[in-house]
């Protein structure tokens, strides 16, 4: 399991590693119940700050896609993918509800949104998992 | 895990001298994390760090580390600190053994086999004078006294002056290896905000005797805004919102402590990125007056 993380490219570190130990649990590379190293570890290892680390894990646990006991460290959760999947989903939908209700705010129609949403997907490409 | 802990407490704490007024200063240092403390030479860093160690006495307010008080419990608290400075405060006629000797009787948890390998990792000879050393095996010499009593807070004044970059890598992950146990604590001082910030949990920022802001990294780096267009944008009510501003003949780069508000103001006619902390220190230092370059 490789973390890789870039000064260069603007977006925050805790950021970075969120998404790549993200994409690796959901691809397998990481599988249920294997340890992930401590947070003051990776911190260490990054040379980066302890609260940088520490924020990246807590935003995993959010997303149900680790645990955390204390004393023994973190884990990947043993939630199923489908399980994972839909999580994401409803997190996905709370965001979407806020997109809703800014786009009524500003008067914009269902077609309008939509198209907008068009072009930011095939914008995206890739990038995205 | 303590995680609200503090492991020192300013309060009110005030100094002045002829030519110098350290402002009343309150703040926190938590327990666990790396705290670096920034600002431009001459900004108060270093009396700050004397007025915590009880080097220098206090014209007002209160330091209490590990929760006792200082100078009341001085004793018990200084065989919990490892001290390390770039002036050297040993015996130069010494030789590094029998500055140990004068030394190691002070602390109750002196490591003996801690300090020879520490000695053997930094390449120095315990037969070699003081005075002998370089500004940078002295720096190296002073870690290793301080690194040898299992302390549980390291006070480092300007650690990475007069060292090379390569030892000052090794140094980051020295830092990095004492702080595996939550219950230690660093606070360093330092004018150059590169590589040690990197690992700096909590940043405070020291300018002209005065404490502009001790908060985590995290949240520094979300409230700033770094601001960069066209002067035509510049009038009387924008720059008002500017901390700083640098006017050339080609544009203008300002910062903002309020990230919300510059997007608000500038949003769309400039780029707005986050500054590094030289640039907090840069402008904050400098601020909107003669700042035309």
């Amino acid at each position: 399991m490789n973390i890789i993380i870039s000064n260069a490219s603007g977006e925050p570190i805790y950021l970075q590693i969120v998404t790549q130990l993200r994409s690796a649990i959901l691809n397998g590379t990481l599988s249920p119940g294997q340890g992930l190293p401590s947070i003051r570890q990776l911190a260490k290892d990054l040379q980066i700050s302890v609260i940088t680390t520490k924020r990246a894990y807590e935003e995993l646990e959010k997303e149900g896609l680790v645990d955390s006991v204390i004393g023994k460290g973190s884990f990947v959760s043993g939630a199923s993918s489908a399980q994972i999947r839909e999580q994401r989903i409803r997190l996905m939908e709370e965001k979407m509800r806020e997109i809703v209700k800014e786009a009524k705010g500003l008067d914009m129609g269902l077609d309008q949104l939509l198209s907008r949403f068009g072009q930011l997907y095939s914008d995206e490409g890739s990038e995205w998992l | 895990m303590n995680q609200d802990e503090n492991v020192i407490e300013l309060d009110g704490l005030s100094k002045s001298y002829s030519r110098f007024k350290l402002e009343p200063i309150t703040m926190s240092i938590k327990q666990g994390y790396i705290t670096g403390l920034v600002g431009p030479n001459g900004a108060g860093k270093s009396t700050l760090i004397k007025l915590l160690l009880g080097m220098a006495v206090p014209d007002r307010g209160e330091v209490r580390i590990f929760g006792r008080r200082m100078p009341e419990r001085e004793q018990e608290i200084k065989e919990r600190i490892g001290y390390v400075s770039d002036e050297s405060h040993y015996y130069e006629h010494l030789s590094i053994g029998a500055m140990k000797n004068v030394l190691a009787p002070f602390y109750s948890c002196w490591d003996e086999q801690q300090y020879r390998q520490l000695l053997d990792r930094f390449e120095l000879h315990p037969k070699a004078r003081i005075r002998s050393l370089s500004k940078g095996m002295k720096m190296k010499l002073s870690l290793v006294f301080a690194l040898s009593h299992h302390a549980d807070l390291l006070i480092m004044d300007e650690p990475t002056a007069g060292l090379d970059p390569v030892f000052r890598r090794e140094l980051l992950d020295m830092l990095a290896d004492f702080i595996q146990e939550d219950t230690r604590s660093i606070v360093f001082s330092t004018h150059v905000t590169t590589d040690l910030d990197r690992i700096a949990d909590y940043i405070a920022f020291v300018d002209k005797g005065r404490l502009v802001f001790c908060d985590s990294k995290e949240e520094i780096f979300e409230r700033y805004a770094l601001i960069k267009a066209d002067r035509s944008l510049l009038d009387r009510d924008t720059r008002g919102t500017l901390i700083g501003i640098r006017e050339t003949s080609v544009g203008f780069e300002g910062l903002s402590a309020n990230r919300e508000e510059a997007e608000r103001l500038f949003g769309g006619f400039a780029r707005i990125e986050i500054p590094t902390l030289e640039d907090i220190m840069f402008y904050t230092a400098k601020g909107r007056s003669g700042a035309r370059v």
